[in-house]
């Protein structure tokens, strides 16, 4: 059964109604907000543990259990911070931008609720520096905020002081990673830290710090509202609550959508993308979350749930939830390809195997495209991607080299064959007809 | 303390200690490139990847926290894997261009991939380039070389305190420079060279001239300023190739300033290397024994009481020893070796020493530094002031020159003595500091005793360092500053006048007939009285052999078996790397062969006969790379004659390129200071 | 490079500037105003781009606000460099910026990038336009992917583009015209093409007083 409206959270995720505070309250945001934090952040955690919440950032690490990690008190005078990245940067992902230029009042009062929570009295919100027009509505809002006395000194009339601020990126994917984050919130380049410590014990300026993705953060107020039961009434166990899914690629109607998680990614594409272009049976593959997460080929996609479980269980994940559909006119080799020059353009050159891995990967992957290649370098280059793995200081790495695992790991006969193209064409022989497979578009001239 | 096991072999640890000092502790090797353990750790190499049980992944042991229990692998299928993988990586887009490389031999990377490399490798793609980029005189850069371990940036911004080194771009286009075109603004850039793992940072004024195993390697001390680092002189045949630091944590701990690491070229220029005698007005070549005699012709009919002697500051204390004992035999009182005209009476050790010691800043938390550029006087000693004020831990003001940079933050209280008078007054926010600091120090540069009102100077500021509690049993806050590796033997030595004798001013003024000038080139040579007949013996052709009557040609410190004594007062040895170029010899037996023409008959006739005369007239001499360490026993000051005469303290070393005649010798010295005293030019972007 | 806009010898922010810069550095703790070396620097790009036409922030600039934010002007070097949106070398009037990445490949950026060349004159990637109109830059995924294909056009974003639209819209810069962003073919935003099929049954309640009526 699909997810009602009135079950939704992002209410205006399309921007149907103004942003503003005034028509944000119309819609039930800032509603009852003191007397939530009067429960006190001891019931706020555990309202979001029982939610099942997990971060909407790509990692899907248990929110409640993350802002428990907070310290209680600061003997030592440390103010805590909270940080909310919104340097949405995963390819395929686009949900948070919606989140704040059409309902940045969710992610304000959740901003203050968390900061009750983790005994924050300030926070900045990250955000990616191509969301120019985005964050002036974002400040705007905060500005709305501050005048209404929602947040600033004694937000809401609850007693607790919390201050808000928008800080702009300026082009780095790996600032999505919330210790480059803090990094280049500290005005360094966004060079992950080494950890531990972690946030919580030493984050922004030397302070414990939370930091969460602006969907996580932005979903939190409904939870206290409806109680963390409701959120957790949809999906499977662990794998609760409503999602905003970025269906787009080679579907019929590209669009942002909150759906229930473990929604069949069939039913998630068909429903509200208007379905694969030609039809199902026209799918090849499906990115299922953002980028890093490797794809999927067809006959998993017939069945799949799109949830944090089912996915790793095929060996990739719910990441982002943005959900690139590639039909079968898709060089798959080529959209691989292409992440992995997204991989390298933004490795930030700190550690070695991704600094120099990634930029092997692209031209290793380069010549697949063309099939300038040996067979044998198919292993080369899955070999490449297994000694960046696990071996760097943040998980961009890993990220950068799961594209091309999975494609590896579902599509090597395509490989295989384009390699084969490319040599009889070489040695002038005539296209071996019968080995090229449905899909892969002859040989692309670069 | 943690309990952790390595590969077996359990270890006991500090808490808070790293998984690879852990391993170190167990006698293990742990590769790493970025690592460094006087920098702040970076963990961006990924080299000293080590398993840790119930890790899921591999760990970067340089900044993975020790836990008790702990069990590390250092030799496990994953870590092998690991490390042979990161070598790949670093080896992909290296030029492997060793057998051009003057890294080659004693490369880290080489090293390390020959080590824990796989074999073989599997890129085939295009390698990168890099362009080299501009970092001064010094430091020559092949930046394609360069692994972006970040070394270089981390001791630059870190230790030498000049954060102008940085990482620009991002990820494979990461590159290590200055982004503008600019000669790093450092007296310890020969430093980036030592810590650079590969051949990205290089020694220019060395390049291509050697391979490490051609050389021959001599421990010693560097002189050329008053720190007296540990360094290391490597030869061949005759010629001193390059010369780098020793580890000495009491004094240099690895580092080495540029002056003393960089002069060597002057070792080969400018050197006097026979006897010359001046004839008719001339200086004309001449054997040695034609010249001793020449000498003691002139001394033998000068009473004893008409001749004098100035050593040096780059002089070893045999020699000092040995002319002393001359002068005296001759009946001479009238020594010196003070060129500068300090203030220092010598008659206690504390009143001149550095005495807090040169480790012992790492326990200061108040400075004072009177009259001194510690930056340019002692690069290396600064560089200990910016460890402690970088950990938070030290309070600093100076005295004097106003708008110096000395790498940390220092108030400045005013140019002259009245500054000083306040604080004795107790007038101004650092008197406080000072009085409540509970290990003060107070540096009072050598320059700041060499001029009229030195006396009263010093004095001053005794009395201001008991005052504020830095003179205690447990503590000696007083501290003077030297400039050269030769300044504290001689005072030690007592070359200083005796009963009745003169000083240098007085030997200038026509004090005496003959004049012993035994490296002193300190001074300007015009001072000395016409008429005076000017025995120069030394090493290098500088200022004040061109006035010389008779030149005997010395030994520099590179050349000769030779006992220093340094700011602390740290007894060192430098030792013969090479022999003294054509005819010079080691200066002690100049002298002596001296005293044989003269017919005195000097009581030694081996360098251990020297020594031990040494020891004898002074035991500290018998502490061989020790000092005698400890608080104040005594809080007596020195005697203050005259009054403060208000005027400001002056920089001690006009250019600290220049400031000693082997660097005045040096082509590479003297193009530092043509690029460094340069007005600094407009920058452009890369 | 047009004269203009080459490395100036000064930089000094204007009143506008620093009338940003003064509220931009109140957002930090004291002492930490390092944190606003990102938005001066945007401010700096800003200012050029006002002051010369070309978006840039040249090295004088970077010294300026390292001077003004008591930085080391190496490390502000560094961070002009690490963050792709500052621009280190001059650019056009106008910054044409394609998202080439996997989402926006499959919707067709081929076909913007070809009409940004054919349109704008431009040789590739990296060219500026010999009038100095447009800079050509292949950018990483701008996060409007249900939007596929975008041309961000200085900050603004155009999506739904297709070689057609792309032209026109470049065509309409050059007239001095600036087409609204968003999609160019009348979408509502993230909205499914042809109009919402959720989201359109939202209780409104009656406005509240901000700010109080709590329990």
């Amino acid at each position: 059964m699909a997810l009602s409206d009135k079950d939704r959270i992002f209410t205006n995720l399309y921007g149907l109604h103004p942003w503003n505070l005034k028509d944000a309250m119309r819609r039930g945001n800032w509603d009852g907000t003191a007397a939530l934090i009067a429960k006190g952040r001891d019931w706020i955690i555990e309202e979001v543990k029982q939610s099942g919440l997990r971060g909407r950032g790509g990692a899907g690490f248990p929110t409640g259990m993350k802002w428990s990690f907070m310290p209680k008190e600061n003997p030592d005078g440390r103010p805590s911070y909270l940080v909310v990245n919104c340097d949405e940067s995963e390819p395929g992902t686009c949900k948070d931008r919606d989140i704040i230029r059409h309902d940045p009042h969710t992610l304000i009062e959740g901003c203050l609720l968390a900061g009750v929570a983790m005994g924050a009295h300030a926070g900045y919100i990250y955000c990616r520096g191509e969301y120019y027009n985005e964050h002036l509505v974002l400040m705007a809002a905060i500005e709305e905020a501050y005048e209404a006395g929602l947040i600033g000194k004694n937000a809401c009339g609850s007693g607790w002081d919390f201050d808000l601020y928008v800080h702009r990126g300026a082009g780095a994917y790996i600032c999505g990673e919330e210790t480059a984050l803090i990094e280049s919130l500290e005005g360094k380049k966004g060079m992950p830290r080494l950890k531990p410590p972690f946030p919580a014990a030493v984050g922004l300026y030397g302070c414990p710090t939370t930091v969460n993705n602006v969907e996580t953060i932005a979903v939190v107020p409904e939870i206290l509202r409806r109680g963390g039961s409701w959120f957790a009434s949809f999906g499977r166990p662990k794998n609760s609550g409503t999602k905003v899914f970025c269906i787009q690629g080679h579907v019929n109607k590209p669009c942002n959508v909150e759906a229930e998680m473990s929604i069949p990614m069939r039913e998630l594409i068909e429903r509200y993308a208007g379905g694969v272009r030609g039809g199902w049976d026209n799918l090849l593959a499906v990115i299922p979350g953002g980028s890093s997460t490797p794809l999927l080929p067809k006959h998993i996609c017939d069945d799949v749930l799109m949830d944090f479980d089912a996915l790793r269980e095929h060996k990739t994940g719910l990441g982002t939830a943005g959900v690139i559909v590639m039909d079968k006119s898709t060089d798959l080799i080529k959209a691989i390809a292409r992440l992995a020059a997204f991989y390298k353009h933004e490795s930030c050159g700190q550690c070695t195997p991704c600094r120099e891995g990634m930029g092997w990967q692209k031209r290793l992957m380069d010549r697949m495209v063309e099939g300038r290649a040996e067979v044998a370098e198919i292993d080369v280059l899955e070999s490449v991607t297994r000694q960046i793995e696990g071996h760097t200081i943040c998980a961009l790495a890993d990220g950068g080299v799961w594209p091309v695992q999975g494609l590896i790991r579902h599509f090597r006969p395509m490989m295989e064959e384009r390699i084969a193209a490319y040599h009889a064409k070489k040695s002038g022989g005539a296209m071996p007809q019968g080995h090229h497979i449905s899909g892969v578009p002859p040989l692309a001239a670069e | 303390m943690a309990k952790v096991t390595v590969d077996g072999i359990e270890v006991e640890v500090p808490n808070g200690a790293s998984v690879l000092q852990a391993c170190e502790a167990a006698g293990k090797e742990i590769p790493r490139f970025c690592y460094h353990e006087r920098l702040s750790v970076a963990g961006n190499c990924r080299m000293c990847l080590v398993e840790v049980e119930r890790a899921p992944k591999p760990v970067a042991s340089c900044a993975y926290p020790v836990a008790d229990g702990m069990k590390v692998f250092t030799d496990s299928p994953m870590v092998r894997n690991a490390r042979r993988n990161v070598m790949e990586f670093l080896l992909i887009n290296h030029p492997l261009d060793c057998p051009i490389c003057d890294q080659g031999g004693e490369c880290d990377l080489q090293d390390q991939a020959t080590a824990f490399g796989g074999q073989g490798g599997r890129y085939r793609e295009e390698k990168r380039a890099v362009k080299d980029k501009y970092m001064g005189p010094l430091v020559k850069t092949i930046m394609t070389r360069c692994i972006q371990c970040t070394r270089c940036v981390r001791f630059a911004t870190e230790v030498a305190g000049v954060p102008e080194l940085g990482a620009t771009g991002r990820g494979e286009d990461m590159q290590i420079g200055t982004y503008v075109e600019k000669a790093l603004t450092t007296e310890l850039s020969g430093n980036l060279i030592d810590i650079c793992p590969v051949g990205a940072l290089t020694s220019r004024p060395y390049a291509f001239v050697s391979r490490p195993w051609e050389l021959r390697k001599t421990d010693s001390i560097d002189v050329l300023d008053a720190v007296g680092a540990a360094i290391r002189v490597d030869a061949r045949g005759p010629e001193v190739l390059r010369i780098i630091p020793r580890t000495n944590e009491d004094v240099n701990e690895e580092w080495m300033a540029d002056r003393g690491r960089f002069s060597f070229d002057g070792l080969k220029r400018k050197r006097l290397d026979r006897p010359w005698i001046r004839r008719d007005g001339k200086l004309q070549p001449a054997s040695w024994q034609e010249a001793l005699e020449h000498v003691a012709g002139k001394l033998k009919a000068i009473p004893g009481n008409r001749i004098g002697a100035v050593a040096g500051d780059l002089v070893d204390v045999e020699s000092v020893f040995a002319l002393k004992s001359l002068m005296n035999a001759l009946g001479s009182q009238n020594l010196d070796c003070r060129q500068d005209g300090a203030k220092i009476d010598g008659r206690r050790r504390d009143h001149y020493l550095f005495n807090t010691g040169i480790a012992g800043i790492d326990e200061a938390d108040a400075l004072l530094i009177i009259g001194s550029n510690p930056r340019k006087e002692a690069p290396v000693l600064n560089a200990r002031i910016r460890k402690r004020w970088n950990a938070g831990a030290l309070k600093i003001a100076t005295i004097g020159e106003s708008g110096l940079d000395l790498t940390y933050k220092a108030e400045h209280l005013g140019e002259g003595t009245s500054a000083l008078s306040a604080l004795i007054d107790g007038t101004g926010a650092f008197a406080k500091v000072l009085a409540e600091a509970k290990k003060p120090m107070i540096i009072l540069g050598r320059g700041a005793v060499a001029r009229e009102d030195g006396a009263a100077v010093l004095a001053a500021a005794w009395q201001l360092a008991n005052q504020v509690g830095a003179l205690t049993p447990e503590w000696h806050g007083f501290n003077m500053l030297h400039l050269f590796g030769g300044q504290v033997g001689a005072l030690d030595a007592g070359f200083l006048p005796g009963e009745g004798g003169q000083d240098l001013a007085g030997m200038l003024a026509g004090g005496v007939d003959a004049l012993w000038l035994l490296g002193a080139d300190g001074f300007e040579p015009a001072f000395i009285a016409p008429g005076t007949f000017v025995i120069y013996q030394g090493h290098h052709g500088d200022r004040a052999a061109s006035r010389a009557d008779v030149i005997l040609p010395g030994a520099a410190y590179t050349e000769k078996e030779g006992t220093y004594v340094n700011t602390e007062g740290r007894v060192q040895r430098g030792r013969l790397a090479v022999f003294p170029p054509g005819e010079a010899k080691e200066d002690w037996r100049i002298i002596r062969a001296a005293g044989a023409a003269l017919g005195v008959d000097l009581p030694f006739n081996t360098l251990e006969d020297v020594r031990a005369g040494m020891v004898a007239a002074n035991p500290v001499f018998g502490l061989v790379e020790g000092r005698i360490v400890g608080g104040a026993q005594d809080v007596t000051g020195p005697q203050a004659a005259g009054s403060l005469s208000g005027a400001p303290f002056k920089a001690n070393l006009t250019d600290y390129w220049l400031a000693d005649p082997i660097s005045r010798a040096s082509e590479v010295m003297a193009e530092c200071s043509r690029i460094y005293n340069a007005a600094p030019m407009a920058q452009a972007a890369e | 490079m047009s004269a203009a806009h080459q490395e100036p010898t000064e930089f000094a922010f204007d009143t506008e500037s620093e009338a940003q810069i003064e509220k931009i550095v109140a957002r930090y703790p004291a002492g930490k105003q390092a944190s606003a070396v990102i938005p001066l620097l945007y401010v700096a790009q800003k200012q050029m781009g006002r002051q010369t036409g070309s978006a840039w922030v040249p090295r004088v600039a970077m010294d300026k606000v390292a001077e003004r934010l008591s930085m080391a002007p190496i490390r502000v070097y560094e961070v002009a460099t690490f963050y792709f949106m500052f621009n280190t070398k001059p650019i056009g009037r106008f910054h044409l910026q394609v998202c080439g990445t996997t989402p926006c490949w499959l919707r067709g950026s081929d076909d913007v990038l070809r009409a940004c060349k054919d349109a704008g004159h431009l040789k590739g990637y990296g060219d500026t336009s010999e009038d100095g109109l447009f800079t050509l830059t292949e950018v990483e995924c701008l996060g409007a992917c249900v939007n596929a294909p975008i041309l961000q056009v200085d900050d603004d974003y155009y999506e739904d583009l297709d070689y057609d639209r792309t032209v026109q819209l470049i065509e309409s810069l050059k007239r001095g015209e600036r087409p609204k962003p968003g999609s160019s073919i009348g979408r509502r935003t993230s909205a499914p093409e042809g109009g919402p099929t959720t989201l359109l049954d939202i209780p409104l309640k009656e406005p509240a007083v901000a700010g109080k009526g709590e329990a």
